[in-house]
């Protein structure tokens, strides 16, 4: 799992809850999350395309850049999925291969997804748990400090963002996670609230731990089941946020691709080359259903009050 | 209560003041000015040009002649649309959003919630996962294909409904932006009560009732239902901000003339006052639901006090 | 369509429901054979239903009912105070709503409006325009010289700001300058009233083509009274006071704008349209989608992706003309390896112009070998020689000139091409990338930015080759000539070539100014400072009952009073 090295440290806390010796929190959740089917099988379908997202361009024969100067000039009708003339998922309006271009925006979709949300997550955990612990007035402030945030456009701060830093993908991955850890922050400070109260904290204090050893030797470990639960849930947001992005036309850079990209170009070509808003679509929509499973699934497993 | 509602004003103050200085210094950090065009002005053109606008005078000086313009609830003149003042285009604007966002989310509530109770209360069986397979099927589809399909099935093709406008808000014009609007909301809300409702009817109090022999719909309608909307509520408080302030595609798809249009394209268009005000007005309003949230805690959740 | 249909032969039914029962009625109280007689004609006046309709005053064509002419006008104005208005979109309410001294005819030609006729004395140095009488605003009061110095003072006075101030510069009004800079009075302006309806104007250069340039929407008079009376919001329904055609009546932000018929106008018997209701709709598709429900008479534009399908089901109904601009690259000559002519030479003759019409942006734009179009008023064009080559022949010479510069293979020449976003520049600079790449084998990455930043990069010189287009501000060779002089606000690429610039010089005060535009032409054919692509054209989707859409007018001047609805 993702934290393995983090096990020893937890297993320890976790001895005092409840479980049978030697094994491991961890290892309880993994093994209800197995009972889950449809979050087994989302899990599986989200490897496979990882891995065709990383693999996938080397079986056809075209490049992802490259324009089929031979169909261009009847899209409609020699820019349809064939598999005789390598263009599986059919022809873009500009003449390049669906299926490359799919692969491509595959790739830029899912990292600004685990980016986005990887950014949100760390900021919003840290912020949570530190606003939480702390409390009093400080917490007020911070809390404050969300309401101004959450009142924000956010649309103008990507455009600005993405104005004074270019074009790099990166960036936009950041500049949306960076504006989306909101709720993550709130979700993370009612847990530590609740977790302030604990034996352990109080005797980490006691023995004077630093406050700031505490939040991440303590705090962060013990909300992670619910960090993992809604970072499942924020991925998806994440694509979903990006592809309206990419509607306003403040995406990805050619020649580079994203779903919502190739989404947004094939809305406009529904009724003449309906594939070039299927093939994407079904991708986006699949993965997004994957993770949504994904989420229940981590969530039964890691949150087991629930059954 | 009052005690309460004087707190929060008096956090809501500067909380707004932040706001605004925030925006101020994004907008101004973002490159091109609103009079960048392609055609470059002469210089003497451009420089009367700020002269009018008060574009010429230092950032610092620009902030504090804005603020002294909006103690006075004067939003100024818009950039980007010469005729009018951002009090005038809100005035028109918001109203619409508001009126189609009040009916959506109308529906949001009554069909969010009710899809997602009944889901819960048939839990893993094939209703539970055709309604709640087409909940994610609402939350996943954007509204940017959504929209223009439902005018390419309902205006275009079977013409039963206008594909744009406003004409005072007349039914027919507003059902698709409703849709549009609704749809993704609809989605989510039964998707978080589902969750909450199946989680609140394992609780050792809803047992107990069990055991006490109590009917099922009063089970449900008194005791399940309350804590239950716990979370759908916190969901819906800042969602019914997005809710009635519009969204750019309904108002670019249809016409309608809304809020949400201003958004991206104040940002776009660097309108600077459009941008403030709008940031403004979304500001004060959260700041005003994220409080009717809380007190609706205090009715739902009897532990929770102000 | 039918939806237009079908509402028009309700209200028909209702119609003749109406008169049948009123006659049915009358038929009452009177004598029965009246009444029998009455209801006979009713039904042989519904056998002849078009008896009833009104026809054209000249062509006697069937005019349609109800006269309300919907256009889609791309996007929301960002004024319509005359002075203040830029672009189509706000142009083209703009010239429904007012008249200037001139207006651009169906094709082009300059013809008289407010002026009745005018004559330049003084070598073009002084110009007279007699105005009718009959011209009235709309608030019934007569139309005098008064209001356009009014205007023409307004457009340059430093307090009202307009960003076309320097439109009068052009012209070379007397003082112009100097009033912009704040440096004089507007009073100080060369243009006076001699008398109620004669104008006289003072020019600093023997402009040639003044009169054509009065048709422009900054030189329309302006109401003295309702701008004193309501200050910035003298546009707004209810203020607004206009000269035009029609008046305003409605204004939605977002959603649409309605004018009605003036009584007062002039020529208020020969308009035919009663009301002309504006949608500014962006999304193309969306504008598009409301076409094709049958709610509009013409579109602003068609989306690309749609332009196949149009041509093939809607052939009549797709009216394609050519607009006064031309869409090109520039480079940004100050960065290396773009100062080498043979770089940019080379660049400019590997795109195949041909593919990019015909299956990039596929509506009938004619490929660009020049600056200036060719069909520009009094312009008398020479291509270069290498427009008469076949592709393969540029190809050839493009490659030899690349490897002339010392690029090939080993050391590949690599740049990145800049464009603002949006779906139709993207597919162009995509295509001429690729051709690029696969025949010169250089590197070249397409980089979009969002409007604004891309406009401030672009004029920071932070590009190296970069999207740029320019629609004529009037017809006249020099609107696009002078983009790219030294001096040139325009000339983001920093080219400069002080032989080109004396000659525009020239031109200014040249009887004649072809002779210097074609060396002017001459000059960038051997320099390539920008790499033309292709000329613009309007595309619409146009209803067929709609009469009086100029297809021919190259700046794409569409007077809602030139048109008419013909019944179906």
């Amino acid at each position: 799992m993702l934290f393995s090295s983090k096990d020893k440290k937890v297993a320890a806390l976790a001895e005092s809850l409840e479980g049978v010796q030697g094994r491991s929190l961890w290892q309880d959740a993994w093994r209800r999350f197995l009972t889950h089917k449809a979050a087994v099988a989302s899990l599986f379908v989200l490897g496979c395309l990882m891995l065709f997202s990383a693999f996938g361009q080397h079986l056809s024969p075209w490049d992802f850049e490259q324009i089929d100067w031979s169909a261009l000039a009847n899209i409609e009708e020699k820019g349809r999925p064939s598999i005789e003339n390598g263009h599986y998922f059919g022809l873009d309006p500009v003449g390049r291969d669906l299926y490359q271009r799919t692969i491509q925006g595959s790739r830029i979709s899912l990292m600004v997804g685990f980016m986005g949300a990887f950014v949100a997550v760390f900021i919003g955990t840290i912020y949570g748990a530190i606003a939480g612990y702390i409390g009093g007035r400080v917490d007020s402030i911070m809390m404050r400090t969300l309401e101004v945030l959450s009142a924000f456009p956010f649309m103008f701060l990507v455009i600005v963002l993405m104005a004074v830093f270019g074009r790099n993908v990166l960036l936009i991955f950041v500049a949306i996670g960076a504006v989306s850890w909101l709720s993550m922050a709130r979700i993370v400070r009612g847990q530590t609230l609740s977790l302030k109260r604990k034996e352990y904290i109080e005797a980490a204090v006691a023995i004077g731990v630093k406050p700031f050893t505490i939040v991440i030797r303590h705090i962060v470990p013990n909300v992670l089941g619910v960090v993992i639960v809604y970072a499942t849930l924020l991925v998806p947001e994440m694509i979903l946020f990006e592809s309206f992005i990419s509607f306003l036309g403040l995406g990805v850079s050619e020649p580079h691709t994203s779903w919502g990209a190739l989404i947004s170009e094939g809305a406009g070509n529904m009724r003449t080359a309906p594939w070039t808003l299927i093939y994407p679509m079904a991708f986006l929509v699949v993965t997004l259903f994957c993770f949504n499973f994904l989420g229940d699934g981590l969530r039964d497993a890691l949150d087991p009050k629930d059954r | 209560m009052l005690n309460f509602i004087i707190r929060r004003v008096a956090v809501a103050i500067p909380t707004v003041l932040i706001l605004i200085l925030i925006s101020f210094v994004l907008m101004h950090s973002a490159p091109g000015g609103p009079f960048t065009n392609e055609r470059n002005l002469p210089e003497a053109v451009m420089k009367n040009i700020e002269a009018k606008y008060d574009l010429d005078k230092p950032a610092w000086q620009q902030f504090f002649i804005y603020l002294g313009n909006v103690a006075q609830g004067d939003f100024g003149p818009s950039f980007r649309y010469r005729d009018y003042t951002v009090n005038e285009l809100i005035a028109t604007s918001f109203p619409r959003s508001a009126y189609i966002g009040l009916w959506s989310f109308f529906f949001v509530v009554v069909i969010g919630i009710s899809v997602g109770i009944w889901a819960a209360l048939r839990q893993n069986k094939w209703q539970d996962y055709t309604v709640m397979t087409a909940a994610m099927t609402g939350v996943v589809f954007p509204n940017f294909v959504l929209a223009p399909l439902l005018v390419l099935i309902f205006a275009v093709e079977l013409r039963w409904l206008p594909g744009g406008g406003w004409e005072g808000g007349q039914i027919e014009y507003i059902i698709m932006p409703i849709i549009a609007m609704a749809t993704s909301y609809i989605a989510q809300v039964a998707r978080i009560t589902r969750g909450s409702m199946i989680e609140t009817m394992h609780s050792p109090f809803i047992r107990t009732a069990r055991a006490k022999g109590l009917p099922w719909r009063k089970i449900i309608l008194k005791h399940a239902l309350k804590p239950a909307l716990i979370p759908v509520v916190s969901y819906l408080g800042p969602a019914f901000v997005g809710i009635i302030t519009g969204s750019v595609i309904v108002d670019q798809v249809f016409s309608t003339g809304g809020i949400g249009q201003h958004f991206v394209n104040g940002a776009i268009n660097r309108d600077y006052s459009l941008i403030l005000g709008v940031t403004i007005l979304v500001g004060v309003l959260t700041i005003i639901f994220n409080a009717i949230v809380d007190i609706l805690y205090t009715y739902l959740d009897p532990r929770v006090r102000y | 369509m039918n939806k237009l249909r079908n509402r028009r032969s309700w209200a028909f039914l209702g119609m003749l429901m109406a008169t049948t029962v009123m006659l049915n009625g009358c038929g009452g109280g009177d004598n029965n054979n009246t009444s029998t007689e009455a209801t006979a004609a009713a039904k042989t006046e519904a056998a002849k239903p078009t008896k009833n309709l009104p026809k054209h005053p000249v062509t006697g064509e069937t005019l349609a009912e109800k006269q309300v002419l919907v256009r889609g006008n791309g996007s929301e104005p960002g004024s319509i105070d005359p002075q203040l208005v830029e672009g189509s979109v706000g142009g083209h309410i703009v010239r429904d709503l007012f008249e200037g001294l001139t207006n651009s005819g169906p094709s082009g030609e300059t013809l008289p409006a407010v002026a009745t006729s005018w004559e330049a004395k003084e070598g073009n140095l002084v110009w007279i325009f007699n105005l009718r009488n009959d011209a009235k605003w709309s608030d019934g009061t007569p139309v005098t010289a008064d209001d356009f110095v009014f205007a023409w003072q307004r457009a340059v006075d430093p307090v009202v700001a307009s960003n076309y101030a320097y439109y009068m510069e052009i012209a070379g009004i007397v003082n112009a300058t100097e009033i912009m800079n704040g440096k004089k009075p507007p009073t100080e302006l060369g243009v006076k009233a001699l008398d109620d309806h004669t104008l006289e104007v003072r020019l600093s250069a023997p402009i040639p083509y003044l009169a054509i340039m009065t048709s422009h929407y900054t030189m329309f008079p302006t109401p003295r009274k309702a701008i004193e009376a309501h200050g910035n919001s003298w546009t707004k329904p209810g203020n607004i006071v206009s000269n035009g055609a029609y008046q305003l009546v409605e204004w939605n932000v977002g959603e649409k704008m309605v004018s009605k018929r003036n009584p007062h106008y002039w020529d208020n018997a020969n308009t035919i349209i009663d009301e002309v209701v504006y949608l500014p709709i962006e999304d193309q598709s969306a504008e598009l989608q409301r076409y094709e429900t049958g709610e509009m008479h013409f579109t602003n534009t068609v989306p690309v992706s749609q332009m196949d399908r149009l041509k093939r089901e809607k052939p009549d109904e797709l009216k394609i003309s050519p607009l006064l601009g031309t869409y090109m690259y520039q480079f940004y000559i100050p960065k290396e390896p773009f100062g080498d002519v043979r770089i940019r030479k080379a660049l400019t003759l590997a795109v195949d112009r041909e593919i990019i019409v015909n299956f990039i942006t596929k509506a009938g734009q004619i490929p660009a070998f020049a600056l200036t179009p060719p069909y520009t008023a009094g312009f008398e064009s020479t291509e270069p020689d290498w427009a008469s080559w076949t592709q393969a022949q540029r190809d050839a010479e493009a490659l030899k000139l690349l490897e002339e510069a010392g690029y090939g293979k080993e050391n590949p020449l690599k740049f990145e091409v800049l464009y603002n976003t949006s779906e139709g520049h993207k597919t162009i600079a995509v295509a001429m990338s690729q051709m690029w790449k696969e025949k010169l084998g250089v590197e070249v990455s397409p980089v979009n930015m969002e409007w604004k930043t891309f406009l401030t990069e672009k004029k920071a010189g932070n590009f190296e080759v970069g999207r740029y287009g320019w629609i004529g501000d009037y017809n006249e060779a020099s609107t696009f000539l002078s983009l790219i002089t030294t001096t040139s606000g325009n000339n983001d690429g920093k080219w400069s070539n002080s032989e080109y610039d004396a000659l525009l010089e020239q031109a200014r005060f040249s009887e004649n100014p072809n002779e210097q535009y074609v060396a002017a032409e001459a000059i960038i054919a051997k320099e390539f400072p920008i790499i033309p692509i292709y000329y613009y054209t309007n595309v619409a989707l146009v209803r067929e009952n709609l009469v009086g859409y100029a297809v021919d007018n190259p700046q794409n001047n569409l007077y809602s009073k030139d048109m008419y609805i013909k019944a179906e």
